[in-house]
Parts: structure tokens; C-alpha cells; sequence
């Protein structure tokens, strides 16, 4: 049951980043021009999901646990830090540079057009690289902590 | 400023469902609909996490095959750039939504959604830099 879920819910996202336009780079590009040729469809894009989301996590307050799960499993971090700000201002140039973010990548490779299965390919490799990377500088921080108690 | 392209109506639609596909992940399994985060979750070899998003980003494309075989309107992607650069963009994409813990969808439909104070600041600062990057490229560099 709850792998049918994983794959249902993918589907309707991808469907969804498909019917809402967000796929296409240059309608995202026209969505970020707001100075220029602005195509501010994609704020409904957000404006939706939020919409469903906020009724969620009311809803979700009123369980006691997710339905086919013992537990939820939310981020467990809570406050701001440099990690936070730095990466998501790269990965807002990127967006911008591309026009593309993660969901709309993995998603595009539907259309497989050369440019965009590129450019996915791309984003794997840095996504799963500095993976690695972070995961390394948290080791080592708790190493470092470790030997300085 | 001129507006071009406005598609409220399916660009509301398709939210929506992206909202609808969060909140079955969530109340269903508990679990956050960040796609940058089941592509990174999957390389980490943890017993029962990989198999549900490889399933997950599975359905992403299915999705989309599913959207093209019955008729969607958007029948050719345009990519806005090419060649280093649309591998420049995959790369930034990729390290900053890693390092930035999120992208749109885990910080800016699930993260807001619950008022978490990173997510909030996340979004903000991708959208700022996405929207200053569009304006040096079209209008600084290429005006």
C-alpha cells in the first residue's frame, strides 16, 4: 500500500508540473522576468499547492500518526544557518540560468529532449555530489566535536 | 513590464494537484514531497527509504508520459538555454537545492505550508536570486 502511494502521488506531480506549464523552462524564466515579458502564471502554481498543503497540516494536526505510518517524518532542523541562505541562493541562479528545478528536471525527461535530459543529467551529478559533500562536513563536525569533549 | 502567456486557470489546476499529491504523502505516510530530497535520499543506503522515492520520482515521469499520450496542450519543451550552460544551470540546481536543504517544492509548498521559519527564508532567498539572475541575463548582459 504504501509503495502504490509513492508511485500515485509521483504521477499526479509530474501530471500536475505538467498541466500547470511549470515543465516548460521558458514559461519559468517569463514567470522570474517581472521587469520584462512576465508570465505570472506560475505564483498560482504555488498559490495552489499551498492551498491543499495548509488544509494538510491542519487536517494532519487532528491525527495522532500518518495512516499507513507509525510516525511523521518532518525536518528536524529549525533554525536559520549559512548552509541554508548560500545553497538555496545558488540554487535560485541556477533556476534562473535554467529554468528548470528539481521536480520540472525529473519530470522533463517525459519529453526527452536532448537539451533538457542534459541539463538533467547535470542536476543529478550536483545534487548527489554535494550530497556526499554535506554529508562529509557533518561527520566531520561531529568528529571534531567528539574530540574536543 | 508586459504580461505574456497568463494561465491562471491551469496553472491554478496543476497546483492543486501538487498540493493534493503533498497531502497524500503526508497524511497517508508522514512523508514531505521534496523532490531534491528523494533524489539525494536514494544514494544514502538506508534500509526502506529508497525504494518508495525511486518510485516516487518513477511516477514523475509517468506522469508526464501520461499527461503527452492523452493530449496535454504543452507539446514541445523550450529550453531557455543550451549546451554549458543548461549544465551550468543542472549543476547549480543540484548543489545549491543540497546545500539549501530544499527547493520549491519541499520549502516552498511544504516547508511554508507549516510556517517553518527556513523554509520561509529559503524561498525567499531562491526566488530573489532566481528574479535577479533572469534580470542581469535579459536585461543587464543580453538588453
Amino acid at each position: 500500500m504504501k509503495s502504490i502511494i509513492s508511485l500515485l502521488t509521483g504521477i499526479m506531480f509530474g501530471a500536475g508540473l505538467c498541466i500547470s506549464g511549470m515543465v516548460n523552462p521558458m514559461k519559468v524564466i517569463n514567470f522570474l522576468d517581472i521587469s520584462g515579458t512576465w508570465d505570472p502564471s506560475l505564483g498560482l502554481v504555488m498559490g495552489g499547492g499551498l492551498t491543499v498543503m495548509i488544509i494538510a497540516n491542519l487536517i494532519g494536526r487532528r491525527m495522532n500518526r500518518p495512516m499507513y505510518a507509525e510516525y511523521w517524518r518532518l525536518p528536524t532542523r529549525d533554525k536559520l544557518d549559512t548552509q541554508l541562505i548560500v545553497g538555496s541562493a545558488i540554487f535560485g541562479i541556477g533556476w534562473g540560468v535554467g529554468g528548470f528545478c528539481p521536480g520540472p528536471a525529473l519530470t522533463a525527461i517525459a519529453y526527452s529532449n536532448s537539451t533538457m535530459l542534459l541539463g538533467v543529467g547535470a542536476y543529478a551529478v550536483g545534487a548527489v555530489l554535494a550530497s556526499f559533500i554535506r554529508t562529509g562536513m557533518q561527520k566531520s563536525a561531529v568528529e571534531k566535536r567528539i574530540a574536543s569533549a | 513590464m508586459e504580461i505574456i502567456n497568463f494561465d491562471p486557470v491551469n496553472a491554478y489546476v496543476g497546483g492543486l494537484m501538487l498540493g493534493g499529491s503533498a497531502m497524500m504523502l503526508y497524511l497517508l505516510r508522514g512523508d514531505v514531497a521534496g523532490i531534491n530530497g528523494m533524489l539525494t535520499g536514494i544514494i544514502k543506503p538506508i534500509k526502506g527509504e529508497v525504494s518508495w522515492r525511486i518510485l516516487f520520482l518513477v511516477g514523475l515521469v509517468l506522469g508526464g508520459l501520461l499527461y503527452r499520450g492523452y493530449g496535454g496542450a504543452l507539446e514541445t519543451l523550450e529550453p531557455a538555454v543550451d549546451g554549458y550552460w543548461v549544465v551550468l544551470a543542472g549543476l547549480l540546481v543540484g548543489i545549491g537545492a543540497t546545500f539549501g536543504s530544499g527547493c520549491t517544492s519541499g520549502h516552498g509548498i511544504c516547508g511554508i505550508s507549516r510556517w517553518s521559519i527556513r523554509s520561509i527564508m529559503a524561498t525567499v532567498t531562491f526566488m530573489a536570486s532566481a528574479v535577479v539572475t533572469v534580470f542581469i541575463i535579459r536585461h543587464v548582459v543580453g538588453g
